[in-house]
């Protein structure tokens, strides 16, 4: 994979693990097309940024388990697609034995991210 | 063969990598990875911050504030435009992927891009930004 300038990434040929990885960016994108543009429209148009103190985010936004499960599985759903697109630009940027130094870095924030995302979203009580 | 007819061979390094080598997907290409990467960083912080709002709330609280900041709301405004033209212009690129016959209407799905990007992009730029003034009276 070198530097050069494409529209897209090509589909991966054959049936390897690639192809599993294009067609996952592919699903996941589908679903953040509705998730992720919904989340930006209900923290930033329906309410006012400002106002979404931790008290307001327990007592208002959090307080419904539907809530939660939505907001879990957006942050699933978008580090898979985040994690998969920066491991594109870091193989395309970064070569050698330094890129599987910055794919690790990558793949141990996509998982710390994960984890205190679900830490908060499952943990923090109930109103 | 004329020499300056093939393309250039790419570039090592940054340079390589964000010289103009023509092609019409080029734009689309890159606007798409710049946002891609612009989103990318922010729900890094986006994900630490909320964290935060069961970790310590009162730390949670007084980094909010930028929110309600005026460049709070300018930065809310560029974070929605990367967001909408990645959406957009994702789907555009999962669409003729997973349907590749559309591929031929390529040129009028570029164009629905740009025209849904302006549409719901300067209504939305000017609700969050009239927040300014509106908190400043
Ligand atoms: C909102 C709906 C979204 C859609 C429809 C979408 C669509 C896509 C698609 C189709 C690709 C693959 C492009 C290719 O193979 O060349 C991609 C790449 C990428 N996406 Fe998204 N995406 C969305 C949201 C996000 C979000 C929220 C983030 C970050 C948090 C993100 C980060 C990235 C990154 C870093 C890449 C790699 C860019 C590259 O290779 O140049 N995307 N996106």
């Amino acid at each position: 994979m070198s530097g050069a300038p494409r529209a897209r990434q090509p589909r991966p040929k054959g049936q390897g693990r690639e192809l599993t990885y294009w067609l996952l960016t592919r699903y996941t994108a589908l679903a953040l097309f509705v998730l992720a543009l919904a989340h930006y429209t209900v923290t930033h148009f329906v309410y006012d940024s400002s106002i979404q103190t931790a008290e307001w985010i327990k007592q208002v936004r959090w307080n419904s388990l539907a809530a939660r499960f939505v907001d879990w599985s957006m942050l699933v759903i978008v580090m898979i697609h985040s994690c998969l697109g920066m491991r594109t630009v870091v193989q395309d940027y970064v070569k050698g034995r330094a890129q599987d130094v910055v794919l690790g870095l990558l793949y141990i924030l996509t998982a710390t991210l994960v984890t205190l995302g679900s830490h908060v979203v499952l943990t923090l009580p109930l109103s | 063969m004329a020499r300056g007819s093939t393309l250039p061979a790419p570039r090592r390094g940054i340079r390589g990598a964000i010289a103009y080598r023509g092609g019409e997907g080029m734009v689309a290409w890159a606007f798409h990875r710049i946002s891609g990467i612009a989103v990318s960083a922010f729900l890094t912080l986006h994900v630490v911050s909320i964290f935060l709002v069961g970790a310590n709330p009162e730390f949670y609280d007084s980094l909010h504030l930028f929110y309600a900041s005026a460049p709070g709301k300018v930065a809310e405004v560029l974070l929605g435009a990367a967001l909408l033209y990645h959406a957009l212009n994702g789907t555009r690129i999962v669409v003729m992927d997973l349907w590749p016959a559309l591929t031929a209407y390529h040129r009028q799905l570029w164009r629905i891009v740009w025209v849904t990007f302006f549409t719901l992009g300067l209504p939305g730029a000017y609700i969050i930004l009239s927040r300014i003034w509106e908190t400043a009276k």
